[in-house]
Parts: C-alpha cells; structure tokens; sequence
C-alpha cells in the first residue's frame, strides 16, 4: 500500500499545474473570440462611455496576461471566482453553488436508474450469451443510447406533455377510464417546478425545494437515465463473461453447488467490483448530457448555466465551469486508479514496469 | 486505413510466428463477414457514405434539388413524392439537405479519422512508446492536459472562438495571398468559392477535434509499444542494424494495427456527434450549408416538432441510425480483434 500511496501524492502534485494549464488555456481562448460580454449585457442600451466605465470596473481593459494574473490571485487568496456578467452583482460563485446542487440531484437519481437497469441486463445478457437474447436485448438499449438527446428530448415533450394531454380515444362505453387515467400521466413541458420556494414554519427562512421530487423532473431524468443503461449493460455482461470463464466458476459448479449460489456469490462479486471505477466516468458523461437535456427542458442547472454562459460570454462563469469540469475529471481519474489497487491486488503503482 | 491494411500480413510472421496461409486480417475479416448484424451496420454505413460522398453530383445531375433551391409555395409540406422528406419552413426539398448534411458528416469523419486517428494518435502513441525518456514524459504530460478539460465546453469554446478568424483567413485566400518570404514574391495562394463551400468551417471542427480525439487512442498503443520493445524480434531487427524509421512502421506499426482498427472504429461514433453537436449549437457548420445538427436545431421547438414532426424525425432517425450502425461495428470489430474477447 506504500507504494499506492506515493503514488497518490505524485498524481496529487500534478494535479496544480494541469489546472494551470486548463484555466489559461481556457481564459485565453474564452477572451480571444468575438463577442463583448458587456455589450451583450447591455442589450439595447448603446452608451459607449458606459460600456468603457464597465470595461474597467470589470478589468477588462488591462492586457490579457495581467488579466488572468488578477483572475488567479482572487481565486487562490479569496476564493473569488469573480463576478457574473449576465447576473449583475451576483458572483459565480453564488450562482453557481445552487446550479451545481439542482444537476447532482438528477444526475444521481438518473445514475441509480441506469444502474438498477443497466446491470441486471448485462448479467442477462452474459447468462445467454450465445443466444439469440443476447445480441437483442443489449443490442435494443444500443439502439436507444444512438437517438441523440437533442432529438429524443423534443420527442418526449411531445408526447409526454403535449400530445398525452389532448389524448382522444374512441369511446367505448359513455366514460371513457381508459383515456382519463393517460391524461393523468401527461407531464409537464418544463422540467423544474415552476414555485420551488418552501418556507420553513419555524425558521421562517424560505429554501428551494427539492427538484427531483417533482413531476416536473421526470422528463429530463429519463432522458438522462435511457442512453447509459447500454454502457453498463456492456461493462456488465464484458466484466460477468470473463468471471464465469475463471476456473473458480466452473470448480463451485462441479462441486453440485445451485446455479442461482454460483451466480450471487461467486460470478457477481467478482465481477460488479470493478464496475464500481466506472461509476466516476458515467457521473462525468451524465454531466455532459445535462448540457443539451438542461437546456431543452429548461432544468436550471449547471449544463444550462454553461449553456447560457457561452452564449452570453460570461467570462468568469465560463471559467469556474471549466476548472470545476476539470477539477471533477481529473480527481475521477485519480480515484479510479487508486480503487484499482484496492479491486485487484496485483495491480502496484509507484514501481514502474 | 490503407497502410494499415498493408502492414498486417506481416504481423503473423514477425509476431506471432504463424507461417499459415491466412493472414490475421483476412481472418479477421472473415470472422467479421460472418456476423450478420455487423454486416447490416456495414452496408448502412456504406451507404451514408455513398450519399454524402456524391451529393455534389446527384445535385448536379438534378436528381435531387440543390439545398438552397427555395420553392416557397411549397413550405412547410409533409413527405410526399417529389419531397420524401417534406420541406423545410423555407421550402427547401429537405431530402437534399439530409444528403447534403450526410456530405458534411462524411468529410468530417473521414478528415478526423486520418488525421486524429491514424497520424496524431499513432505518431504519439508510437514515439511516446519507444522513443521514451523526455518526450514519452511531454507527449503524457500534454495528454494529461487534455483529457482533464470537459471536451465539449473547449470544443464549444474554440470554434465560437476562432470561426470568425478562420472564416477571415479564408477569404484572404479567395483573394489571394502572396507567399512572400523576405519580401519576394514566390507565388499566390488563390483559392475560389472556399467560404460558401464551408471549407473554412470544416477545417476549425476538424482541427478542434483531432486536438482532443487522440489521448485515449496514444496512450493504448504506447503501453502495447512498451511490451513489444523489449520483445526478441525488435531486440533482432536492431541487433541486425534497422534504422528507427524501419522498426516503428515495419515492425512496430503492424503490431498494434489492431488496436489502431478498433480504437478507429470506436471513436467515429464520438467524432460524427461532436460535429452535431457544434452545429446544433451554432458554432460548427454555418448555414446555408446544412448539418445534421443544424437540421435538428430549426426542428426541435416543441410547437414545430407538433406539427411537422417529420422535419426532426427523418434527420434524426438517419443519424441514430447511423450511431447505431458505428456502435454495432466497433463492437464486431472489438470481437474480432481482441480474441480474447470472443
């Protein structure tokens, strides 16, 4: 385990100098396009010594380097990862924290969703392997993973929102339970409750409720959720193939033991262990969904706040969300290396070759 | 592809020892042939290709009308036999910009495939492999970089960034630009029609996605590297004096070309999509030339997808199906690479 450990601290150590190297990447590209984020800001108001009065208030007139020498001190001495251009007198920071907490709250429960789907077909599928059900039942969740979210989304609001609700069915008898009860599963078009605010009694503090719980969220969550169940149902079915191979498998057959014992306690746990490293990875991919899903169902959350921010070039908005996007992916990448040495012994890190 | 395809034969002599009549690819492909659903993604595959490689001519031999050809009674019609797709809101025979959106997947495809996937991935994966010292430690320490940026923001951001350049260095081409190194005229780079045929578009998605479509790719081939520079038979080849050059594209090359076929196929899926994605966002490729992500984009509105779902539904349904085909392919060709896999 020493040797894991010094590993930990070496891969530790890089991770600094790569933020540096992402966030000037980053600031550069960001400022060197076109587009003012103060003139957009602005709107249809034209006042070119405002827009100057701005320009320095915000630092923007300085050379880019000292810009990004400022942006760094604030953030490393502070804390202060600047103030948003589209929310005026708002900070990043302040906006960001409530975006970030809105896209955990659906992406986990999506990631239970496609966990809870997407393992038991891979088992399935690994069981059958070499019949028909196999290649169908993996290759039918492929099939949804392909429908880009861009395409999909649009086509659950509208049967799900609009279409559902103005649902006509022939009528068989004078009352129709048929008809009534898929009007009740209509769902709402926007994909966060429109009065989110609850007001403790007591406190008398008011919060934000709980989005996920919503009806509001069931759109965004299954369109979040329905493309990863293939990517696990593969890992499972790759990582369950190679353990029935082992030669302990075939031995705790030969022994009379139920197929059902065999499975559970010889073929799973062998092989769900390494699938807990991917659980990092999907968490980053359902960030990147979030994006497109976010944005077209109108969820408030970090993909649409990304959105947003590049449209609006708000710089520091841009900003945070890169170096968060990066701190995240690089401590995933960390974590999963270290769980491999817990998950397979064999593996040793810190002697090379 | 075509080195690849070479180089392969020569693999089961010098690697594996196998003096056999078949060659590890036929094999494979053999192998491939048989798998019914692999062949069935290939001839769709095939066929997307087909239609977008030859779009300028079926335009150009009136089959089809051209993408830009307005009949404005005709807007906003459902499919039909002269428009089997319908017409977009600006009567433009949306068949014809399928096609011509599958023109743009195509190019993108095939420009990112040889250029990220064959030339970046596999020089990097190769020189990082069995050069080693400093420039394997810059060539990870870079890819370490790049595979901690969130991809689709730094896509986003770069061609939001640089079209507008690119674009005005394009038609400073159109113009002509004299080649003029201290002070003398060679020559006059002049080029016509660059920007209304969406070159300048092209080159910026494709130079942002080869930036960030080789780390994965570099570092599989540079662990393979690893093992094999310490085998016999490279040990042999620079015993026997054969220069860097020779042991990297005659000995080295053929061994990995697997791993260089499926790591391909693998990643077309990811490049085709990230093109979408940029021109459903409105930074990739700039109208009037189509994409499918553009196509998609005009269509999503919840009120246009109620009462012209076609216009989403065929776009969409030829690129899931498409994405399905990759998926498919890059899964029979993972079979029928990786043996151990089978």
């Amino acid at each position: 385990m020493e040797g894991t450990f010094s590993y930990l601290i070496r891969r530790l150590l890089w991770v600094p100098p790569i933020l540096l190297v992402v966030s000037f990447s980053t600031f550069a590209i960001a400022r060197f396009g076109p587009g003012d984020p103060i003139r957009i800001a602005g709107g249809q108001f034209r006042d070119e010594e405002a827009f100057e009065r701005a320009r320095v208030a915000y630092g923007l007139d300085k050379p880019l380097f000292e810009q990004y020498v400022i942006y760094v001190e604030n953030v490393l001495t502070k804390g202060d990862f600047g103030e948003s251009f589209r929310y005026q007198g708002r900070s990043v920071r302040e906006i960001i924290m409530p975006a970030i907490w809105r896209s955990l709250q659906y992406n986990s429960v999506a990631l239970v969703i496609t966990l809870s789907f997407g393992i038991p077909l891979g088992i399935f599928a690994a069981r059958r392997q070499g019949t028909w059900a196999d290649p169908a039942s993996i290759s039918s969740f492929l099939l949804i993973q392909s429908i880009p979210a861009i395409v999909a989304v649009p086509f659950l609001l509208l049967f799900l929102a609009v279409r559902l609700p103005d649902l006509n069915l022939p009528d068989f008898f004078l009352f129709n339970p048929l008809e009534s009860f898929l009007h009740s599963l209509a769902l709402p078009a926007s994909g966060w409750p429109r009065d989110c605010n609850v007001r403790l009694p007591l406190v008398g503090e008011s919060y934000e409720c709980l989005g996920v719980v919503s009806k509001e969220a069931i759109i965004p969550i299954i369109a979040l959720s329905l493309p990863g169940i293939a990517v696990w149902g593969r890992y499972t079915r790759a990582f369950t193939l190679g353990v029935l191979r082992e030669d302990y498998v075939r031995t705790a057959r030969s022994k009379g033991i139920s197929e059902r014992q065999v499975m559970t306690q010889h073929v799973l746990r062998n092989a769900l262990l390494p699938l807990s490293t991917i659980v990092a990875f999907a968490m980053v991919g359902l960030l990147e969904g979030s994006f497109f899903i976010e944005t077209l169902t109108g969820v408030p959350g970090v993909g649409r706040l990304t959105f947003e921010a590049v449209l609006g070039r708000d710089y520091d908005m841009i900003m945070a969300v890169a170096l968060i996007g990066a701190t995240t992916i690089i401590m995933a990448n960390i974590i999963i290396d270290i769980m491999y040495t817990f998950i397979d012994p064999r593996i040793r890190y810190g002697s090379r070759n | 592809m075509a080195r690849a395809t070479e180089a392969v034969p020569g693999a089961g002599e010098e690697a594996l020892g196998e003096g056999g009549s078949q060659s590890p690819l036929r094999m494979a492909l053999r192998r491939l042939l048989k798998k019914r659903i692999a062949l069935i993604a290939i001839v769709y595959i095939l066929i997307f290709y087909a239609a977008g490689a030859t779009a300028p001519l079926l335009d150009g031999s009136g089959a089809i009308p051209g993408y830009t050809e307005q009949d404005l009674e005709e807007a906003l019609a459902g499919p039909s036999l002269s428009h089997p797709f319908g017409t977009d809101r600006l009567g433009r025979d949306q068949l014809s910009r399928v096609i011509w959106a599958a023109q743009t997947t195509v190019i993108i495809t095939v420009v990112v495939m040889v250029s990220g996937g064959l030339v970046l991935t596999v020089s990097m994966g190769l020189l990082s492999g069995y050069v080693g010292g400093w420039v394997d430690s810059l060539i990870m320490r870079v890819g370490d970089v790049f595979i901690s940026l969130p991809g689709l923001l730094m896509l986003i951001l770069i061609n939001a960034s640089l079209g507008d350049q690119v674009e005005s260095l394009a038609r400073d081409i159109e113009n002509g630009v004299a080649i003029a190194p201290l002070g003398i005229s060679l020559f006059t780079i002049k080029i016509g029609g660059l920007v209304r045929s969406g070159a300048p578009d092209y080159f910026l998605i494709a130079a942002a996605l080869t930036l960030f479509s080789w780390v994965g790719g570099a570092r599989v081939i540079r662990s393979q590297i690893l093992a094999l520079r310490e085998t016999e038979f490279i040990l042999a080849a620079r015993a026997l004096g054969a220069s860097t050059p020779r042991i990297l594209f005659r000995h080295l090359l053929p061994n990995v070309s697997n791993i260089i076929i499926v790591s391909l196929s693998l990643s077309l899926a990811g490049i085709a999509g990230s093109e979408i994605v940029l021109s459903w966002f409105g930074v990739g490729v700039q109208p009037p030339h189509p994409s499918f992500g553009a196509l998609i984009f005009d269509a999503s509105s919840v009120r246009t997808v109620n009462e012209h779902a076609y216009l989403l539904a065929f776009p969409g349904l030829i690129v899931a199906a498409l994405f399905f085909a990759f998926n498919l392919l890059g899964d029979a060709l993972t079979d029928v690479f990786t043996p151990r896999a089978r």
